[in-house]
């Protein structure tokens, strides 16, 4: 199959491409879209940022979670063109070239992933969650987590990750 | 999955939108929170020609209490909004109890109660807390607003009765007459998941005594349950265990429950009446504490 992205950013009939430009990851990418293009197929093919999946594809599991202007969003689920202008976050854009994230580093540490297919989504609602609030209960960060679904863990070491990764948060804050 | 193809124009004002709803002829669909029109454009349940996304239009996106006391709730209000803003727990009990029992945290980041008001599910939650408080909708079109009361505005499931080229621009709460009391209690299977069955309640109270009454029913029925006999059957009264009782009949007797994955009808239906109570009971618990 070619790529899905070229197969439906290719001018159609009569429905005009729209240009479209988003700062994925601090860095400003432009594309032209169909406007029946989904922001998590812009991200995964268009873009190659393959590190967020699509899951269900039918909004429910939260696998392909990414932040627009900060707040999660499940990325099956908005379209490209709905970002036009907006801030976007993946799951690439929360290591440096030299470091992991503190979440990051809190799932290698606490053992929150196993198949890793709801790991970013994961991370992302954990980042949305510690931006706001730095120092959740257990309560907190499995009620912010409840829209993401994971087939392996049973949830118990994801939560673990997240409170490992509040704790070092606030460690190099203070 | 992708949606048919579709032309996507983005307005800044409410006059554009109206505009582009009334170039497309019936043809064209607002986009919203997009958290029920972008899953159905996927499954292509729905494959309009135009998308008009109102996300754009800056004078859309808030909630207020006007100096009357009426709550306005703006077309791009989210769901996350209404869970964490104070003044929503401080003075409007039945939405707040709500707002974080509607689908998931992520999806409560993006869809709007006037959107779900307007997608008119049967399952879905703030319809009932509408019908509860007496709530109704303005809908702006090309001649100016009108308001459409929620029990007129709900049609059948999935529709209401905005006009091709109307645009929903507010939900609003009139004010209530006394103190505003209430909660919504819903039976759900796991976070993110439809309710099993659900009850809102909204009792306005003076002087120990309820001077209005609204109690809706989600789930059990085609369309949202107007409870209106159990709640006619409350105004004027006290909550006592006797009212309370009554009323939880009433609602159970109109519920109209079918058995699915969800539930027995006869649980569903036992469910409303214990619901019910146990709201109405809360309701009685605070208002004495507070006198
Ligand atoms: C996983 C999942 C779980 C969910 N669980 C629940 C739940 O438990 N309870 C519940 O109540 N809901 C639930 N929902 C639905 C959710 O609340 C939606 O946000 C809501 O139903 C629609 O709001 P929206 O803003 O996303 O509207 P959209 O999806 O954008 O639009 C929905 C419909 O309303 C129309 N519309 C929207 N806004 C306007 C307007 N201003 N004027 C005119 N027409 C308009 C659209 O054209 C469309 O037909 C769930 C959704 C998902 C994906
Ligand atoms: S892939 Fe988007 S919610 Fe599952
Ligand atoms: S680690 Fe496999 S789905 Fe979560």
């Amino acid at each position: 199959m070619t790529s899905l992205f070229e197969e439906i950013t290719e001018t159609s009939v009569d429905i005009p491409v729209r240009r479209v430009t988003i700062t994925v990851n601090g860095e400003k990418r432009s594309a032209n879209v169909e406007p029946r293009l989904l922001l998590a197929h812009l991200l995964r093919q268009g873009f190659k940022l393959t590190g967020t999946h699509t899951g269900c594809d039918t909004t429910n599991c939260g696998a392909c979670t990414v932040l627009v202007d900060g707040r999660p969003a499940k990325s099956c689920t908005m379209l490209a063109v709905q970002a036009d202008g907006r801030d976007v976050m993946t799951v690439e854009g929360l290591a440096t070239a030299s470091e992991l994230h503190p979440i990051q580093e809190g799932f290698k540490e606490e053992h929150g992933l196993q198949c890793g297919y709801c790991t970013p989504g994961m991370m992302l609602a954990a980042k949305a969650l510690l931006d706001e609030n730095p120092d959740p209960t257990e309560d907190e960060v499995r009620w912010a987590l409840s829209g993401n679904l994971c087939r392996c863990t049973g949830y118990q070491n994801i939560v673990k990750s997240v409170l490992w990764a509040a704790e070092k948060m606030r460690n190099s804050a203070g | 999955m992708y949606p048919s193809r579709f032309r996507y124009e983005s307005p800044t004002s409410i006059e554009e939108a109206i505009s582009l709803l009334e170039e497309g002829k019936g043809e064209a669909k607002v986009l919203a929170g997009g958290q029920s029109l972008v899953p159905m454009l996927k499954l292509r349940f729905a494959s309009p020609e135009l998308l008009v996304d109102i996300n754009n239009i800056a004078d859309l996106d808030y909630h207020r209490f006007d100096a009357d006391g009426s709550l306005h709730i703006g077309a791009l209000c989210r769901h996350e909004h209404l869970e964490k803003s104070a003044d929503i727990s401080a003075r409007q009990p039945t939405i707040a109890a709500a707002a974080p029992l509607v689908a998931d945290p992520i999806v409560r980041t993006r869809g709007t109660f006037v959107g779900s008001v307007c997608h008119a599910d049967p399952q879905g939650d703030w319809a009932s807390c509408m019908v509860a408080l007496d709530g109704y909708i303005v809908a702006q079109g090309p001649n100016g607003r009108r308001n459409i009361p929620v029990r007129s505005f709900v049609s059948g499931p999935f529709q209401n009765v905005l006009a091709y080229n109307e645009l929903a621009v507010e939900a609003v709460i009139p004010a209530p007459q006394g103190t505003a009391l209430g909660g919504y209690m819903k039976l759900e299977r796991r976070v993110g998941d439809f309710a099993t069955a659900a009850v809102a309640v909204a009792v306005d109270m003076s002087g120990g005594k309820v001077t209005r009454a609204g109690i809706a029913l989600t789930g059990v029925g085609g369309t949202t349950v107007d409870a209106s006999d159990a709640a006619a059957a409350l105004v004027g009264g006290s909550l006592d265990e006797a009212s309370i009782a009554q009323a939880a009949e009433l609602a159970a007797s109109v519920a109209q429950p079918r058995s699915d994955h969800r539930g027995s009808a006869s649980y569903k239906r036992h469910i409303i009446s214990t619901f019910t109570a146990r709201l109405l009971g809360s309701i009685s618990e605070s208002n004495e504490r507070a006198a």
